[in-house]
């Protein structure tokens, strides 16, 4: 059950994507997050979709696993639909009562639909071929010059990587008092809303308590490895560009270029 | 009452990078009253064979019967199988949560939708059955117990279900000495007055020894093994090929006499070993 939420996680593998150094994947995810905003026309749509197959088939992750975590935002999605649906005015294309459809709600809901599963699905692709901890130390890496303005980067970079690194933790911890409490005769699935929230707190409690146990047990252990914060601490593999992020970044100006030519082609619809 | 197990097969992550055969073709049958220990290294399929019988997982093939009811089927209803299945996972005292060891007792019963005074009358005398005075405790929270305490509470709510059959995953890991003894004599006593199926998995070779009337023991996914405890532990090789061992006494009388080698020997626990060992003083004592 909850391990099919593929969102944000790592699909092991070796394909140059894998191997582009997570700072260029940061910047990359940001900037296509970005051009995602800047396109106003399905044109730009087409073409940012194009372009992130691409990424995905030279990253090899199958397709299946990709739409698999977005199955999990899907409500979101449906939701956002929705309510452009019924809340743009403009030329009427069907009525009833209150409720009607325009050919701009029509148009519009469609456009923030797509740009809603680019962004997830380009954003996962970051997260899909990016080990968490090198996600992480990239971060701390891109949030460095912040640091003379007293941001607390390898604090936020730390938290990420203890936050990171307890998902599946939890969650099999998670897995596990579900499957104890459903042993006991627990009931998750049937009842009115009220009943289920409170079929949750059999579940809560336990989770809370270890959860605890966990952190104080990591604080404990890091503690006796000596950790003081982030002042003076080196690293085991220290990351560098190689020649693949060179030609990453060219190629992010490049669509960076096209995705603003596309604004000035004409619509489609 | 008997449980019985067909060709049990079971996949982690089908179709996935992480794809794991967990169980491939596991077949046994327990009968009335019997007690069953299951041995093999971690990652062997213990837990995952476990939860098939209760129904927390579902076989890829193969069948679960409990009491000749299939409950792999899809048909049986999964209150009524966990009535009759009671689990007590890894360390279970994890799982507590209520403000009071009565109420976290009184859980499972609750669930079964049996009526108050049914409710007490079982959470009273699941608290006894496992050895703890429920007046002194009824009212305290759990989490103020000690870690023995605490375990057997969590194995009150099962009983108090009262279940045909008892599954235990590794009831005694991580207790000391005396915690130990008291869950396994605890194990006996539930064993002895509610006359119940005992299934239970545990890495201390003297327990399983001891305690059952079959022992199965499992690697990758499979049933290695299959028999009476002195039976399994003859194959002291085969077992320790696959990260198992004999019992202590089991091994000390194999060196003892690989050294004489006219001690013949087959003691399994403490008690054999001695007597074993007495007999043979008194018998060379007048040579």
């Amino acid at each position: 059950m909850i391990r099919d939420i593929t969102l944000g996680q790592y699909y092991p593998g070796s394909s140059p994507v894998h191997r582009l150094d997570a700072r260029t994947k940061i910047i990359a995810t940001l900037l296509y997050i970005i051009e995602l905003f800047i396109v106003n026309n399905f044109w730009g749509f087409l073409i940012a979709g194009a372009a992130l197959f691409t990424v995905i088939a030279i990253s090899r992750v199958p397709v299946k696993f990709i739409f698999r975590g977005l199955t999990a935002v899907f409500l979101i999605i449906a939701f956002t639909f929705v309510i452009n649906l019924f809340m743009v005015d403009g030329r009427i294309l069907w009525q009833w009562k209150i409720f009607k459809i325009t050919y701009e709600g029509l148009m519009r809901a469609l456009f923030m639909a797509v740009r809603l599963v680019l962004l997830i699905i380009g954003s996962s692709m970051m997260t899909l071929t990016t080990k968490p901890i090198e996600l992480t130390d990239g971060l701390e890496k891109l949030l460095k010059p912040f640091s003379l303005i007293g941001l607390p980067s390898h604090e936020i970079a730390l938290m990420m990587t203890i936050a990171l690194r307890f998902i599946p933790t939890l969650m099999e911890e998670t897995d596990k008092i579900i499957k104890a409490q459903q042993a006991r005769g627990a009931d998750f699935e049937s009842g009115n809303i009220f009943q289920r929230a409170k079929s949750l707190i059999p579940i809560l409690i336990p989770l809370f308590i270890s959860s605890f146990r966990i952190a104080q047990d990591l604080a404990l252990a890091m503690e006796a490895r000596c950790y003081h914060g982030g002042a003076g601490r080196t690293r085991m593999n220290e990351i560098h560009f190689a020649r693949g992020d060179a030609a990453a970044a060219i190629l992010m100006i490049v669509f960076l270029a096209v995705i603003i030519a596309s604004r000035f082609l004409p619509t489609i619809f | 009452m008997s449980i019985e197990v067909k060709d049990l097969r079971y996949v982690y992550n089908p179709g996935m990078p992480g794809e794991t055969v967990a169980l491939d073709g596991v077949s046994f049958e327990v009968r009335d009253g019997e007690i069953l220990g299951v041995i093999g290294h971690t990652g062997s399929g213990k837990s995952t064979l476990l939860q098939h019988l209760n129904g927390l997982l579902k076989p890829a093939s193969g069948d679960v019967y409990v009491d000749g009811q299939c409950i792999t089927d899809g048909k049986a209803k999964l209150v009524e199988i966990r009535r009759k299945v009671g689990l007590v996972f890894q360390y279970p005292e994890y799982q507590l949560f209520e403000e009071t060891v009565a109420k976290d007792v009184a859980f499972g019963p609750k669930n079964l939708g049996l009526s108050e005074e049914e409710i007490a009358d079982r959470v009273k005398n699941a608290i006894e059955l496992v050895g703890l005075d429920f007046e002194a405790i009824k009212d305290s929270s759990p989490f103020e117990l000690s870690g023995g305490q605490k375990r057997r509470v969590a194995i009150a709510g099962v009983i108090a279900m009262h279940p045909s059959v008892l599954i235990l995953d590794e009831p005694t890991a991580g207790l000391d000495p005396s915690a130990h003894a008291d869950v396994l004599s605890m194990i006996r006593r539930i064993h002895e007055s509610m006359g119940i199926i005992i299934i239970f998995v545990s890495h201390n070779m003297a327990d399983i020894a001891d305690m059952s009337d079959w022992v199965i023991v499992m690697d990758h996914g499979r049933i290695v093994l299959r028999g009476k405890p002195r039976e399994v532990f003859s194959h002291g090789e085969m077992l320790s090929g696959m990260g198992l061992a004999v019992t202590p006494a089991r091994a000390i009388m194999n060196r003892i006499s690989a050294e004489i080698p006219d001690l013949k020997s087959d003691a399994l626990t403490i008690d054999e070993a001695a007597a074993e060992l007495r007999e043979y003083i008194n018998r060379t004592k007048n040579i």
